[in-house]
């Protein structure tokens, strides 16, 4: 379908967003949150996944709406969907909208509480889960499922972006959770990487990360709907071709996305004025990134990472942090990156350390993960 | 303005099988599937010693590339300007149930890591030195039309100048892959890059 002049690409802007996280039930609860400096992260002792104290932002039963028709995950997708579509209106569910889902590990705690099945293995699969929801809605195209480790959000806007420049579609609807899972707690502690206390990204004492739950969906459209809808300018994605688990030592390949993405907008680094990071407080991610920030001239922009407030949320994250970038450039309003109190990377960069008001035109979110991946993505006033 | 595209390379494994370019280069007797990805190291020889560390669904995707490439010359491009866009329908699952089986004992960061899809792609590009965009989707079925139209996009954009595409699936002794190399170069026995010529 052609829905625009041929010639012509079409900007692409986010015309509603939902966060569904344990700090809030829509976006507004969430900024909320953040102002308060409330984060997510708490201690548990004695949850059945698993017996030893952790630090998660974990959902309280009862905090979401479950329909037990659907998993978890699915519920959780569900609900924020639900959410932005009472925001944006009708008019995103015909032929001119494609659904997007991005998950790292889907339902993958079913293997912890069902019998195991030919059947389960089809019930578990992510493509099965996106075409329920698809069809809870009544979404009438056939949905993507991307799932690029912990990419996987950010390349899900950057996807519904192309599909919308190339003029395929006219609008998507990009939808992304994770829940946390024994399965995925074992495998973070197995790589010793959680923290024991609310994780420090890029700080001296940094200690690991902590895991998160959580759900975000933005609907991305070539009609702009509201006059400070912001714009999805650009986006690029690279690959270290180093190692599957640890990331780039230079981070040059990081750099690389992000002077792509650069380059792409027509803007130069002094334009940028926040760089929300991926920042997950391990000791590689930050060192990596702090070197990427300084390849692509950024290092004096002001950076920071949500992930004290929401843990590592995988698949949702780079969905989750990017609405919270879209609403830096809205509200002129940078959070302070908790945790955060003395430089602890070889080439420092500059953490927001207090809530900062000051007008933003063009915002950088980044993210990497596990397999050398790595996304850097411009939202534009 | 769209850029003329070619299939420049493919390779297929399945049935116990593999092609390359459509003709049988080695077949196994085996009915294991670990049996026969190793054997089909062994025919290769590629002296590459971290295979064997790799889960299923990377061994897999690997061999089929390393198939994919065998007069490809990646001196032609830099390394940001090949990728990868790669699907299946099981995700990790595969690895995630082995995984999920071991954490009774003490649970392993080398299993752990391989219950990721795009791991596969990870390992493709660290063998090859591949920096550009690699992005992994999950169907129901190979869904040719998506990923012409993904392929289209970054090599029409200049985002990639060559791109390893295709389906690689593995859950238990159920296996298929079928890679396709493509190029904007049209070289000897190349066939135009369209729906019907991966839907195969």
């Amino acid at each position: 379908m052609i829905v625009n002049n041929p010639g012509s690409i079409p900007e692409v802007f986010i015309v509603a967003d939902n966060i569904l996280s344990p700090i809030g039930r829509t976006t507004a609860e969430n900024i909320e949150s953040l102002k308060q400096g409330i984060t997510g992260v708490k201690h548990h002792t004695n949850i059945d996944i698993t017996p030893n104290p952790i630090a998660a932002a974990l959902f309280e039963t009862d905090f979401i709406d479950i329909d037990k028709n659907y998993t978890k995950f699915e519920n959780l997708l569900i609900s924020s969907i639900k959410d932005v579509l009472n925001i944006s209106g009708t008019g995103y569910l015909n032929e001119k909208t494609v659904l997007i889902i991005s998950s790292t590990k889907g339902n993958i705690s079913l293997l912890e509480t069902e019998q195991h099945t030919d059947a389960l293995n089809t019930r578990m699969a992510l493509h099965t889960s996106a075409q329920l929801i698809a069809d809870y809605f009544g979404f009438v195209n056939q949905p993507i499922v991307i799932s690029n480790a912990c990419i996987s959000g950010v390349m899900a806007i950057l996807t519904g972006m192309r599909l919308i420049q190339s003029g395929r579609y006219e609008n998507a609807v990009v939808a992304g959770a994770d829940v946390v899972s024994k399965f995925v707690l074992s495998g973070f502690q197995s790589f010793h990487a959680l923290s024991s206390t609310v994780c420090k990204p890029f700080d001296k004492d940094r200690t690991g990360l902590n895991l998160g739950e959580g759900a975000a969906t933005v609907v991305l459209s070539a009609n702009k709907k509201n006059d400070n809808d912001v714009k999805v300018h650009s986006g690029a994605i690279s690959n270290d071709a180093n190692h599957i688990s640890g990331p780039s030592r230079t981070g040059e390949e990081l750099g690389f996305a992000i002077k792509k993405a650069l380059l792409d907008a027509g803007i130069t680094a002094q334009d940028v004025g926040y760089v929300s990071a991926h920042g997950t407080a391990t000791n590689y991610n930050d060192e990596m990134e702090a070197n990427a920030i300084h390849h692509a001239g950024l290092q004096d922009v002001l950076v920071n990472s949500l992930k004290g407030y929401y843990g590592h949320t995988l698949g949702a994250a780079g969905l989750i942090e990017s609405i919270i970038t879209i609403h830096a450039i809205k509200d002129g309003v940078i959070f302070p990156s908790l945790g955060f109190e003395g430089n602890g990377v070889s080439k420092p960069i500059n953490v927001c350390t207090s809530l900062t008001e000051k007008p933003v035109k063009h915002a950088l979110k980044t993210a990497s993960g596990f397999g050398g991946c790595n996304a850097a993505m411009i939202f534009s006033k | 303005m769209a850029a003329e595209k070619y299939i420049t390379s493919t390779c297929s494994i399945n049935n116990n099988r593999v092609c390359h370019n459509g003709e049988a280069v080695f077949a196994s007797e085996t009915t294991a599937l670990d049996e026969f990805l190793t054997a089909i190291y062994q025919h290769l020889q590629p002296g590459y010693a971290k295979f064997y560390k790799m889960d299923n669904l990377s061994k897999l995707g690997w061999l089929a590339t390393e198939v994919l490439l065998k007069s490809f010359d990646k001196n032609y491009y830099q390394p940001e300007q090949v990728g990868t866009v790669l699907a299946n329908a099981n995700s990790s699952l595969d690895m995630d149930l082995k995984y999920y089986d071991s954490i009774k004992d003490v649970p392993s960061p080398s299993l752990f890591v391989y219950t990721l899809p795009n791991i596969v792609a990870g390992e493709i590009c660290i063998r090859n030195g591949f920096k550009g965009e690699n992005a992994f989707f999950v169907q129901s079925k190979f869904d040719a039309t998506f990923i012409k139209q993904q392929v289209d996009f970054l090599l029409d954009k200049n985002i990639l100048q060559a791109c390893i595409c295709g389906w690689v699936d593995v859950l238990g002794q159920d296996y298929q892959a079928k890679l396709f190399l493509i190029e904007k170069v049209k070289k000897e026995n190349a066939v135009e890059f369209s729906v019907e010529n991966i839907n195969v």
